[in-house]
């Protein structure tokens, strides 16, 4: 992988063009697409800045109030009610250019009954996080098997699939996630997303069908079956990496609509109930205090836009990396200077 | 097309009673009629559960009493169905259903036309600012609501757009530094949004900035913002500006008859406002509407007059321009009783529950002045979600249209920019879009829930939340048999939509 150094002297008008045509041949020669997709990715700034957060957020909720058995390092945990320290339970969170930032003992404020806000929106946070995981896994392993059978076998079982995938669809996700919330009942977090991911894969089994319907046809499928190849292999060996784009890519938008979901039902009291504790949750507990105490409802809500924004944003990186008619995503400065 | 179609109709039923089915078994298991009983301490609870049980026929399986409720469906179809009754309020199901589809309605209506006309306006803008600063902004905006969940942000439009907007009304003035804030931030989005090279910018930036600096401070000294009117100066300034941008868009300013037909449609309704007044008093909404039908027959006949060798030109313009005005003119009358509207909601106009006042007895215009107040909140919860979307896929559609080789020749013909984008770059980006509409409607008819609960209307989402929190199936059923029903159909419309529009689609069974 050796990388000529782009001629420093700008060379003249007429040539630039197959110029920067080379430059970029260069540019991706020698590399995998893989390699090619990372590098795009990473040359994406908003996508990157976002994953970078999404990263602090994940480190700060699991390490601050830890997981299971790990102790994390913050002091309080969510549910031990406390002494108020400042009186409303008003945040002792303080950013100043005097005094820099303070933590104190509870930085995000308490609650009317003196449980710590911080400790409660990181154990929100990790709640939300794993029911984004486990419908964002389930829902893309169910979507990739249906569609795959469906665009690869096609006829009957394509026929049957996808009316099956019809009258999933019929049903409102809001609706049946609120009717399942209730059936589960509890509030566990992970029956909630194993619930919500049998119902989410839709969009992702109509895509990877589309997909496949067209990858059969290819040389590489014909040449994969003469060698011998099992139907399975064909589809999991050779068909599956060229849609793998299409699959990162819903995967990552459908966690960010999952995240929404699950908040929303949690919101509507079908989702995470309390003495648990989910973002959405903490909202519908906290929204008639929204007047006099404003930190309950703030810090929650900023979370869910955070990680939302974050998952979107990497996804829409992650859409133009694996898109090859995106050559180029940030515009030639010389020529928008000409115009 | 009509094998086709009675296909995909027989199809659709099939789906319909599959997904019934499964639904009617999962709310079977999710609910349960006795609970409440169960806890309870009341000397005939045998009996009170027994009753329900029979009721409800709890004691068959949920499989059989599906197909007993399937029994009642289907009679419809000669004349004897039913959907069963709530054994909570002990109402048929249609008749809250019927309730319900209508509040709804009114609700979703307004939000998605206004979704839908902002969106592809701000879409399209942003696409053909491609790589702009302002084209940037938008799409992290639309990420930005993309990410909103609906429960805050309507908690937030409760505390800041009805209490906040309602606390700035017992003293509407705006102080000097607010008003040269949003001077300069509406100067930055027009800057933005004009483009063009750096000085040009600046000068948009200062013009901009300085119109909306001045009418802000006009309507903050003349306490406009209690005593709200357009009267007929600012109406026929307003109704030209409309006239010169509607041309500008439609047919382009060198059409001088198209031009010509919108200023006279504007002059009549000038000259028709003072008349007027003496209607509206007598206004119902019949009234209301015939006047606007009359309106757009006006202007039909104005352009048509004006001729010329394509006169759907301009009577095209007339009528659209003809639109804007009418609303002009309807926004005064009901501006016309802000005062009294105001008075009688204690100086809190903008209400945060419910979908009208209750025991309010005016007349037509504080009516609908009551509706308006009620529906602004919920509307911009709802419009600021489907707004992002509609904006993503209109630009994203527009910049794939822009990029075909058609567009290349049209430019090479030496058309202007305007019969470019708007005849061949505009109408072909919709197709796309007049595919996703269908669906969007049938999807947020059920996706009101949440906004529907937060603001307290007794719409379809509400029926269902209600319904499904007391354990009670029959409302519930009732609710998912519309929305899927709706679902099912706004599919098989999408699907005729785009073959009608793309004639490379060929609808062949």
């Amino acid at each position: 992988m050796t990388l000529q150094p782009t001629p420093l002297t700008p060379p003249p008008e007429d040539a630039t063009e197959s110029l920067e045509n080379a430059i970029e041949l260069k540019e991706v020669e020698g590399l995998s697409q893989g390699q090619i997709v990372f590098r795009r990715f990473v040359r994406h700034r908003g996508a990157m800045i976002a994953a970078v957060v999404l990263f602090l957020v994940v480190l700060l909720a699991t390490t601050s109030i830890g997981v299971g058995l790990f102790h994390g390092w913050w002091q309080w945990d969510y549910i031990r009610k406390h002494d108020i320290a400042i009186p409303g339970g008003r945040p002792t969170l303080v950013i100043s250019l005097a005094h820099g930032i303070q933590l104190g003992d509870f930085p995000f404020g308490q609650d009317t009954i003196g449980r710590d806000i911080f400790a409660r929106v990181m154990r929100g946070t990790q709640r939300s996080l794993t029911v984004m995981l486990i419908i964002g896994t389930l829902a893309t392993t169910i979507g990739i098997m249906i569609g795959a059978a469906s665009g690869f076998f096609r006829g009957r079982i394509d026929t049957l699939l996808m009316r099956f995938t019809d009258m999933v669809i019929t049903i409102p996700i809001i609706v049946i996630g609120a009717v399942l919330g209730k059936l589960i009942g509890g509030g566990n977090a992970i029956l909630l997303g194993v619930a919500l991911g049998l119902v989410t894969w839709t969009t992702m089994a109509r895509l990877v069908r589309g997909d496949f319907l067209s990858l059969r046809e290819r040389e590489f499928v014909d040449a994969a079956r003469v060698a011998g190849a099992s139907n399975s292999r064909i589809m999991f060996k050779h068909m599956l990496p060229n849609a793998i784009g299409v699959i990162i890519v819903n995967t990552t938008l459908l966690m960010a609509s999952a995240i929404l979901l699950e908040t929303a039902l949690s919101y509507l009291g079908f989702g995470v109930k309390a003495p648990d504790v989910s973002l959405g949750q903490l909202i519908n507990e906290y929204q008639s205090a929204f007047a006099t105490r404003p930190w309950l409802f703030w810090w929650p809500g900023l979370f869910i836009v955070l990680i939302a924004l974050c998952v979107n944003f990497i996804g829409d990186g992650l859409r133009d990396a694996f898109d090859p008619r995106q050559q180029r995503r940030i515009p030639n400065q010389r020529k928008t200077r000409q115009r | 097309m009509l094998t086709f179609l009675v296909r995909r109709l027989a199809s659709a039923a099939v789906v319909l009673l599959a997904s019934t089915f499964a639904f009617y078994i999962l709310v079977s298991y999710a609910v349960d009629p006795l609970e409440e009983l169960r806890y309870s301490t009341q000397i005939n609870k045998a009996q009170l559960m027994e009753a329900r049980i029979r009721l409800l026929n709890l004691d068959t399986p949920p499989v059989l009493r599906y197909f007993h409720w399937l029994r009642g469906v289907l009679g419809y179809l000669w004349g004897d169905g039913t959907l069963g009754a709530s054994w909570r309020t002990n109402r048929q199901t249609t008749e809250l259903l019927s309730g319900a589809i209508g509040v709804t309605m009114r609700l979703v209506a307004t939000a998605a036309l206004l979704a839908i006309i902002l969106g592809v306006t701000v879409g399209i803008a942003s696409a053909l600012r491609q790589y702009s600063g302002f084209d940037y902004s938008i799409t992290f905006m639309s990420f930005l609501l993309y990410s909103l969940p609906t429960f805050w942000v309507a908690v937030l439009l409760k505390q800041w757009g009805a209490i906040g907007f309602n606390d700035f009304l017992r003293d509407p003035t705006i102080g000097l530094w607010g008003l040269i804030g949003i001077a300069v931030v509406a100067g930055l989005i027009w800057s933005a949004l004009v483009g063009g090279p750096g000085r040009r910018r600046l000068t948009t930036l200062a013009v901009a900035g300085g119109v909306t600096g001045l009418t802000l401070w006009f309507m903050s000294a003349t306490g406009w913002f209690l005593k709200p009117s357009l009267g007929p100066v600012l109406i026929a300034i307003t109704g030209v500006a409309i006239a010169f941008g509607v041309t500008s868009l439609s047919t382009g300013l060198r059409n001088r008859r198209a031009l010509y037909s919108a200023l006279t449609v504007v002059a009549l309704g000038v000259a028709l406002w003072y008349p007027l007044q003496f209607v509206f008093p007598y206004a119902t909404a019949w009234l209301v509407l015939g006047l606007f039908a009359l309106s757009l027959l006006a202007a039909a006949v104005i352009g048509w007059a004006y001729g010329g060798p394509d006169r759907r030109q301009s009577i095209r313009t007339a009528a659209l321009t003809a639109i804007g005005v009418s609303l002009l003119v309807f926004a005064d009358r009901v501006m016309q009783v802000w005062g009294i509207y105001s008075d009688y909601a204690e100086g809190r106009p903008i209400a945060t529950l419910g979908a009208a006042t209750p025991g309010l007895n005016g007349d037509f215009w504080v009516e609908t002045l009551d509706q308006y107040t009620h529906l602004v909140l919920p509307t911009t919860a709802l419009l600021l979600i489907s707004f992002a979307g509609y904006t993503r896929y209109s630009r994203g559609s527009l910049l794939e249209v822009l990029n075909q080789d058609y567009i290349r020749t049209a430019r090479a013909k030496g058309l202007t920019e305007r019969t470019v984008i708007m005849r061949h770059a505009f109408r072909n980006a919709l197709i796309p879009l007049a595919t996703v509409i269908p669906l969007d409607i049938a999807g947020i008819l059920s996706g009101a829930v949440i906004t529907e609960t937060i603001f307290g209307w007794t719409g379809m989402g509400n029926l269902f939340i209600t319904s499904l929190r007391g354990s009670d199936p029959n409302p519930i059923m009732g609710f998912f048999l519309v929305t899927g029903s709706l679902a099912v159909l706004a599919n098989i419309v999408a699907d005729l939509v785009y073959a009608g529009l793309d004639p490379r689609i060929r609808v062949n069974a």
